[in-house]
């Protein structure tokens, strides 16, 4: 048998698709976690970038930050936040958020300070206030950066959002376990297909937002 | 910055690659094909590899199991921490593993999941005709590692409960248990049945480890799954409910060999599993826990009181 037609057909059994356990149901609460977690992020991360970014204050901790950010083992930090706040959604959603952070931040800094610095000077020297000058000029320029940042916590956050599963919550990870304990390798397979297909959706809409957001001028430069 | 990223291809061209995988591999997802049997295998050299699942008491008894054959002049190697049965067990069949402790239940799940045997001689008769050539299992210890309904004192107490089937009538009971205890024969569908007990899966995948025992602890759910030789359940004064009806398979150690090992060392183990008694396993595991002992001194230390060493 071929493991992976029987993923797709797991998929398309309708008996998999409705009801509280079904895939759309699970579908929608792993976008829910991922939209949520990743805007959490964007809470801190995006004022803290812009900050670092136009003032070039603490950048260096930013930096050391980041990446340390980037090492956290988030399964450690799932079972670690499920043993101190008990099981359920807030251990893991905090693991996400910890995630999307450093890609977030990185991605406004980095589009801050990526502003031309001619356009800025200018801009200081048209008499704009540093409020405008960001909010006019550096964050224009900035904002394919800012969500290429954010395009590139999603997708981890998206691939990550199983782990939500391993302390009660839910999620495509339910299908992801289950599969594993059961030795139903077409579940197994299916539910990491979901996961793929979402996060590249996600990305191709992320893709297509940041060329929007791209401003006229910068289009042909690449 | 195009549409496509970079990494959007990647994935792309990963998923492709992932259809050329599965369309090759047909029968073996995890790539645990045994490569090729171990040229000392017929040669009746005494050297035994002994293996141990990643499961901190499944070491301790492999550790026992180990220095008893030592003791009695087998040259051991050790395997220790191995996944899961899907691992290890093609490398027992292809002879690079020759002692496993093993939980009968499970083991027999795991070969047959339409077994319906419900205590341990006839787990031990079914697994005879289950197990692949060249695979036996030896007599089964008293000491036993299960799933259980396991409850607080206090909601014990509250409820006046010592069975499984006292819980009928409570609204809103919940168990916190991996995913795969709602398809099992004692999960929520199987007590609905047998006692009437009405009660939901809270899934959490730690295999009764310390997440789901919080859960228990802090009321988030009322019922927990632990294992029995857990020393969990004696520190927190934990209750588990009895099984009348023999819902829950009985998981009693026992080791899985190969051909390898012959008359001498299966009288050896069988010595060893002869005094593992449930208490003694439980005071093995609670060394580990509590005391953070090392597997090889929690095994020599009960082989020298039980006179095995």
């Amino acid at each position: 048998m071929n493991y992976l037609l029987d993923a797709f057909a797991w998929i398309a059994d309708p008996a998999h698709q409705a009801g509280p356990n079904g895939i759309w149901a699970r579908l929608g609460e792993h976008l829910g976690y991922s939209v949520v977690g990743v805007l959490l992020a964007c809470l801190v991360a995006v004022p803290a970038g812009l900050w670092v970014g136009h003032t070039g204050r603490g950048r260096g901790l930013a930096v050391g930050l980041a990446s340390a950010a980037r090492a956290l083992p988030t399964l450690g930090l799932v079972t670690l936040l499920g043993l101190l706040l008990g099981i359920g959604l807030v251990g893991p959603m905090i693991a996400f958020v910890a995630l999307a952070l450093p890609s977030i931040l990185a991605g406004t800094y980095a589009g801050v300070e990526a502003a031309d610095r001619v356009a800025v000077d200018g801009a200081r020297a048209a008499g704009m206030t540093e409020w405008q000058v960001l909010t006019r000029v550096e964050l224009p320029l900035g904002m394919p950066l800012l969500i290429g940042g954010i395009r590139s916590a999603f997708l981890q956050v998206v691939a990550t959002a199983t782990l939500a599963a391993y302390v009660g919550a839910g999620g495509l990870g339910r299908f992801l376990f289950l599969g594993l304990r059961t030795q139903d390798y077409p579940q197994m397979l299916a539910a990491s297909l979901l996961v793929v297909g979402l996060a590249l959706v996600a990305d191709i809409a992320f893709g297509l937002l940041q060329r929007f957001a791209t401003p006229a001028g910068l289009r042909t430069t690449r | 910055m195009s549409v496509f990223s970079r990494r959007t291809l990647t994935a792309v061209a990963a998923v492709a690659g992932l259809g050329v995988l599965a369309a090759c591999g047909t029968s073996d997802p995890m790539g645990t094909s045994p490569a090729t049997t171990d040229p000392g295998a017929a040669t009746g050299d005494t050297t035994l590899v002994v293996g141990s699942q990643a499961y901190y008491s499944n070491e301790i008894i492999a550790e026992i199991y180990a220095q008893a054959l030592e003791g009695a002049g087998y040259t051991v190697e050790r395997e220790y921490q191995i996944g899961q049965r899907e691992v290890y067990l093609p490398e027992l069949e292809a002879g690079d593993l020759d002692v496993m402790p093993e939980y009968g239940g499970n083991l027999l799940q795991y070969y047959n999941s339409d077994a319906e045997v419900t205590d341990t001689a006839s787990i031990v008769e079914a697994l005879g005709q289950e197990l692949p050539d060249g695979l036996r299992v030896l007599t089964p210890a008293e000491a036993s590692d299960q799933d259980s309904y396991t409850v607080t004192r206090a909601f014990a107490d509250e409820h006046n409960l010592t069975a499984i089937g006292d819980l009928a009538g409570i609204n809103g009971l919940t168990i916190a248990a991996n995913s795969e205890f709602a398809t099992r024969p004692y999960g929520p569908d199987g007590v609905q049945q047998a006692y009437g007990v009405t009660i939901a899966l809270t899934p959490v995948e730690d295999s009764g480890g310390p997440l789901t025992l919080r859960a228990l602890l802090d009321g988030t759910t009322q019922v927990a799954d632990l294992y029995t030789a857990d020393p969990a359940i004696a520190d927190n004064d934990l209750v588990v409910l009895d099984d009348p009806e023999s819902l829950i398979l009985p998981q009693n150690v026992l080791p899985l060999v190969s051909e390898r090992v012959d008359a001498e060392a299966e009288a050896v183990l069988d010595d060893v599993n002869a005094q593992l008694s449930a208490s003694d396993l439980q005071e093995l595991n609670a060394q580990s826990v509590n005391e953070q002992r090392r597997s090889a001194d929690i095994a020599s230390e009960w082989l020298a009181a039980k006179g095995l060493a």
